[in-house]
């Protein structure tokens, strides 16, 4: 008696070679369908927008008048944040990284601190414009002003900078480390002048990478009671202001087409803001990739 | 004289170097407790937001029932009256937009996951992931403008009674924005299994399907489970695709063609609104976020201890 039924087998055989082949093609065409969206929106998008997308554009105020209306305070209020969120945060982040990775002892605190950033970093946005809200709104009485929202931003995108300057400070071989000790430098000055020179490139691309998260976010400022209409540039860090999302997000709640039309081209703004910073950091990842 | 000038100056240079050294081990022992204190920051943001919440719902909570809050099925806060807080509807909106979310995501990604990881050449899997990933990127307004103005009227032309404002649009393309997440994170899980298992398999005279099927992803179960709970916590904290295409109407029940509200959108609605600090509105915003951060949490948690307990090791 054969243990196994050879016709059997054969019979089968071409049922699950086609069966291979249609799942082939059916894993393809999901795989692609994620590009075909990617696709539909761009081209939806700058369909819609191209037609206002002009140097008036750029450099007129917001207007109650479509034809008229511009993005200038919320292009320059973008940058504004992005000066007050990228130092802050980068400070921090960086700081914790290299706490964690150099310093810290391995024990049940240094744990629980990496546990709390993996956690912080789940944490739905909009619950990060709450305590914004509670405690830099509120309790210290900065209003809506840009130090404000940047402060709330940096926390939003600190567990982002820590993991990325953690990855990139452990990348760092032990023996650069090893050598400079052996010339007599201290852990500090091992830190400062090796290890620090040589991870920047990664801390960079999760940086940038993590700024340009917090360029497209929305929901946070909108709780923190960012205006949705403003005629005017802040001066200081402690002026209010608005930013392009939310400028987006007032035209695009307006039932009117031209002002979906106006959403459109600052989309268009929003996104060439994206694509630059991301190609920055691909740029730097990939020039500065493994020289070790 | 040049020996003792030599001499001299040799001294000079280590007494200098003990003088530097001192500064040095000021910084060498300061430098711990700075960084310390950042690495203490992440911490506090965390208490940070759980003492906000925890507090200013307790504000809520002393003028309005906890028992109405989670039983009552109707959210009327801008009733002229007296509102009625029950975050059921609320709830349910955010579950119904989740849940099309996921219906969406989950085949669609689980597919990419394992075109890109068992199917794919290097050079095919080079060129989309990273287009994958700029869909991931794309910020959260740009879908709710996607959402309102083109995935909307489209459903329309299919199905007639569905509203301007409805869970099905919001929906999709929230599904559309977490798939590239189950996507990458699944195909990590699955690259991750090694080449023996597979070869084994083929080697048995299984064909790709198979090999894929009933080696491969068994094998990365917990990876792709712990990254569609991750994605469902995504999902739930998704505020402005919902705020621009969700609408504003809070129901409790399983419609997905009319007005909903979502506990995010509700959030959106009142910071954009006049309601004044102090109100019980205004300290109703508190308790939703309350509630989104326990689901959140919970979500977060449960897909960590996942990918943990049930991770096969080779």
């Amino acid at each position: 008696m054969k243990l196994i039924d050879h016709t059997k087998v054969v019979g089968h055989m071409n049922q699950r070679l086609v069966k291979n082949q249609v799942y082939k093609v059916i894993f393809f065409i999901a795989t692609m369908f994620g590009l075909l969206i990617l696709g539909i929106l761009l081209y939806r998008i700058l369909t819609q927008g191209a037609h206002y997308l002009n140097l008036d554009f750029l450099q007129n105020l917001p207007s109650r008048r479509p034809e008229r209306a511009g993005i200038k305070t919320a292009l320059i209020g973008t940058i504004w944040l992005v000066g007050v969120t990228a130092p802050l945060s980068l400070l921090l982040g960086v700081g914790t990284a290299l706490y964690l990775e150099e310093y810290a002892k391995k024990n049940r605190f240094t744990d629980f601190i990496q546990v709390n950033i993996s956690n912080l970093a789940g944490v739905p946005s909009i619950v990060f414009g709450l305590l914004g809200l509670t405690l830099f709104v509120r309790a210290l009485g900065l209003g809506t002003s840009v130090l404000a929202a940047g402060l709330t931003m940096s926390l939003l995108i600190l567990p982002v900078i820590i993991v990325a300057s953690q990855e990139a400070i452990r990348s760092v071989p032990k023996n650069l480390r090893e050598a400079s000790f052996g010339m007599g430098a201290t852990k500090w000055q091992t830190i400062v002048r090796v290890v620090l020179p040589a991870a920047i490139p990664g801390i960079l691309t999760g940086g940038i990478l993590a700024l340009s998260r917090a360029i497209g976010e929305t929901a946070p400022l909108v709780v923190l009671g960012l205006p949705l209409f403003i005629a005017f540039l802040p001066k200081t860090v402690f002026d209010t202001f608005t930013v392009l999302p939310m400028q987006i997000y007032n035209w695009t709640s307006r039932p009117q087409e031209e002002f979906h039309a106006l959403a459109a081209a600052g989309i268009i703004v929003l996104l060439i803001m994206l694509i630059i910073m991301n190609s920055i950091a691909v740029l730097i990842r990939n020039k500065y990739q493994k020289r070790y | 004289m040049v020996s003792e000038k030599g001499s001299f100056s040799i001294q000079k240079l280590i007494e200098e170097k003990k003088k530097n050294k001192s500064a040095h081990t000021i910084i060498e022992k300061l430098v711990p407790f700075i960084l310390l204190f950042t690495a203490v920051l992440s911490v506090l943001t965390t208490l940070g937001i759980v003492f906000t919440l925890i507090f200013e719902t307790f504000t809520f909570f002393s003028k309005v029932s906890f028992i109405e809050f989670i039983t009552e099925k109707k959210w009327y806060p801008f009733s002229e009256t007296k509102g009625t807080y029950g975050i059921l509807p609320l709830v349910s909106g955010t579950l119904r937009v989740t849940l099309i979310a996921i219906i969406v995501a989950v085949p669609i990604g689980l597919a990419s996951a394992v075109f890109l990881s068992e199917y794919a050449s290097e050079r095919t899997r080079r060129i989309i992931k990273p287009i994958l990933e700029v869909l991931a990127g794309i910020p959260t307004i740009v879908y709710g403008f996607f959402a309102l103005t083109f995935v909307t009227p489209i459903l329309r032309q299919f199905i007639p009674t569905l509203e301007i404002f409805n869970a099905l649009s919001p929906g999709i393309v929230i599904g559309i924005m977490i798939t590239p997440m189950i996507a990458s994170l699944s195909e990590d899980a699955m690259t991750s299994v090694p080449n023996s298992m597979r070869e084994g398999a083929l080697a048995l005279g299984s064909t790709k399907f198979e090999v894929s099927m009933k080696v491969v992803l068994p094998a990365a179960i917990s990876g792709i489970v712990s990254s569609i709970v991750l994605a469902i916590s995504r999902a739930i904290g998704e505020t402005m695709i919902v705020a621009v295409a969700g609408g504003s109407t809070p129901t409790w029940g399983w419609d997905v063609t009319s007005s909903i509200q979502t506990m995010t959108a509700y959030i959106v609605q009142v910071s954009t609104g006049d309601a004044g600090y102090g109100t019980t509105i205004y300290y109703s915003i508190y308790a939703v976020g309350m509630t989104l951060f326990v689901f959140t949490l919970l979500m977060n948690l449960l897909a960590q201890y996942i990918s943990k307990r049930f991770r096969e090791e080779y």
